[in-house]
């Protein structure tokens, strides 16, 4: 490596560290990808004078570049907002597979009996990249429900999944110490990638950020890895600085969900059973169910409204709806704001995503820290496709699964209004009393559907 | 020598672990989705492997195997930047009341 491509290098590592100290504030984030963005086409650049190009490959590379960049960025570019947590799941799975498959390549060129220092971080590269790549494949079809998002289990699951964990280090230690060829990798790579879908089956659709929030890890230290096995120094900084803080953001999440990670990770959490709590009690509980009207007329006369919204909203679309709502109460005196849950939504931070989308002003979203001891201020607390993150089991019933999950107190307001498409549960599966409450009125729909409904209402009363 | 250039990645492998863990170790939660989509966008720098593998390759096993890399690689490296981009996008800036425009228009059905 000569001295200009190690400073170039240099470069790219110093723009991938302040790009991600600018990511982490929200004025700087969109610089902070951008410089990060730099680096990368500093760090490829830097590369092309360490390339001895053969004639084919030369042609692979040109053609592999020009078939990748228009599938990365139309699909980057057409995805729906709503949409984005899978999207970010295939983007790091086919990152875990060209790690996997770089790693690959570069054993089966040094033949037989390779050097520890190639052998074992190809042995790590290959395992992780596979598991990152099919993991992140499982976890895309659970979000794009081609997959149930509840758990996938049966009877000695973890067994299983430990008796392949093992036989892949045995045979990893195999191939690392005695092995004299290389094509011991293709058990591994299998295995590795039954490994992946094994391990993400049985984590529930509500757990697949933390999920993807892991692989992303993985895929980073399989890239360092790779690294190594290449006696690159870009691909040794970049991996383990998303290796390190993909580990620390994977820690934030669950936290956020009141969860440790690895109750997320083995606890099947959502795994609809015929729960003793809650469940039994919310036979025979009647409902209270309003007319948009009614309930048009409740939000008009009111004076401080708290919005809650949740998935339901964004898969119905209804984020311009929702501000449409809001607008027009503002209008009459109302005063609105926007509680939102840190895991509202599919993804910590999704819900900001998309009412930002709909122009939403930004100091009416507030934190669930900001924004909980209002809620004993409010006349009405409007619940839009959100569920869980209202749920008073989590503060009142220790059996539930959910106890101790930080929740919005909506149950505190004067009024609550509910709009759902039915009475199903959440994501978690569990029922939620707080429909049931004597303050709750529920306004079934689509949640779009409704919003609109109660706009043309609101207009009207 | 070749130890220590062992010695030398495995240094520098350590103190980034610590650079990763430090500059995130306060991020707010709505920005959690955007880190993460950003952080996947630079492990796209397997493009940088890909390519010195798919450069030199000779036999048909190897051509594959670099054409593949190559193609994911660049995927994630794209997609990546592409997709954060766009979320931050939306981040900026908020609208004076007065710029407000009217949301689906297509909504309205005549009559």
């Amino acid at each position: 490596m000569t001295v200009a491509v190690a400073l170039a290098y240099l470069v790219a590592a110093v723009l991938f560290i302040l790009g991600l100290i600018q990511l982490s504030s929200p004025k700087s984030a969109r610089r902070g990808n951008q410089i990060a963005a730099v680096g990368m086409v500093i760090a490829l650049l830097a590369t092309i004078p360490l390339l001895h190009f053969t004639a084919p490959g030369i042609a692979i590379t040109i053609v592999g570049i020009l078939i990748g960049v228009p599938i990365g960025a139309v699909g980057a570019r057409r995805v729906k907002m709503t949409a984005i947590p899978q999207m970010v799941a295939l983007f790091n799975g086919v990152g875990g597979g060209a790690a996997a498959v770089v790693a690959v390549s570069e054993l089966l060129l040094k033949g037989s009996h390779p050097l520890f220092a190639v052998a074992f971080p190809s042995v790590f590269s290959i395992v992780i990249g596979s598991v990152s790549f099919a993991g992140s494949l499982v976890a895309f079809a659970k979000l794009q429900a081609l997959l149930t998002g509840t758990p996938i289990t049966y009877p000695g699951q973890q067994i299983v999944n430990g008796a392949l964990a093992l036989a892949i280090l045995a045979l990893a230690v195999y191939l690392i110490a005695i092995a004299s060829t290389p094509l011991i990798f293709v058990p591994l790579l299998v295995l590795g990638l039954v490994l992946g879908v094994a391990f993400v089956l049985p984590i529930g659709g509500a757990d697949m950020p933390v999920v993807i929030s892991l692989l992303n890890a993985f895929t980073g230290l399989a890239v360092a890895a790779g690294g190594f096995v290449l006696g690159n120094f870009a691909l040794i900084v970049a991996g383990t600085l998303v290796g390190a803080s993909g580990t620390l953001l994977t820690k934030l999440m669950s936290d956020a969900m009141g969860r440790s990670l690895g109750n997320v990770l083995f606890g099947a959490f959502g795994t609809v059973t015929a729960g003793p709590a809650g469940a039994a009690s919310a036979e025979g509980k009647s409902v209270r169910s309003g007319t948009p009207e009614d309930i048009a007329t409740l939000l008009a006369y009111s004076r401080k409204v708290i919005i809650v919204p949740g998935y339901g909203l964004a898969v119905a679309q209804g984020q311009h709806a929702v501000r449409e709502l809001a607008d027009e109460l503002e209008q009459r005196g109302v005063e609105v704001e926007y509680a939102i849950h840190p895991v509202a939504g599919r993804m910590p931070g999704h819900m900001n995503v998309l009412l930002a989308e709909a122009n939403v002003p930004y100091e009416q979203l507030k934190e669930m820290d900001q924004i909980n001891d209002e809620f004993k201020s409010a006349d009405v607390a409007l619940v839009v496709g959100a569920n869980d993150v209202v749920n008073p089991a989590a503060h009142n019933s220790p059996g539930s699964p959910i106890y101790g999950m930080p929740i919005l107190n909506a149950d505190q307001a004067k009024n609550i209004v509910f709009m759902k498409r039915s009475m199903r549960p959440g994501f978690a599966g569990i029922d939620n009393e707080l429909l049931y409450d004597p303050k709750t009125v529920m306004l079934f729909g689509d949640a779009k559907d409704s919003l609109m409904k109660l706009v043309a209402a609101v207009k009207a009363a | 020598m070749n130890d220590n250039s062992l010695l030398n990645e495995f240094t520098i492998f350590v103190l980034a672990i610590f650079i990763g863990f430090e500059v995130i170790s306060k991020v707010p939660t709505i920005l959690h989705t955007p880190l993460m989509s950003g952080t996947n966008a630079i492990h796209g720098i397997i493009l940088v492997g890909a390519i010195l593998i798919a450069a030199t390759a000779r036999d048909p096993l190897q051509i594959v195997l670099g054409l593949i890399a190559v193609i994911l690689a660049t995927i994630n490296v794209v997609g990546g930047f592409v997709v954060t981009d766009r979320m931050l996008e939306m981040f900026k800036g908020r609208p004076t009341p007065s710029q407000k425009e009217k949301p689906n228009p297509k909504e309205k059905t005549p009559g």
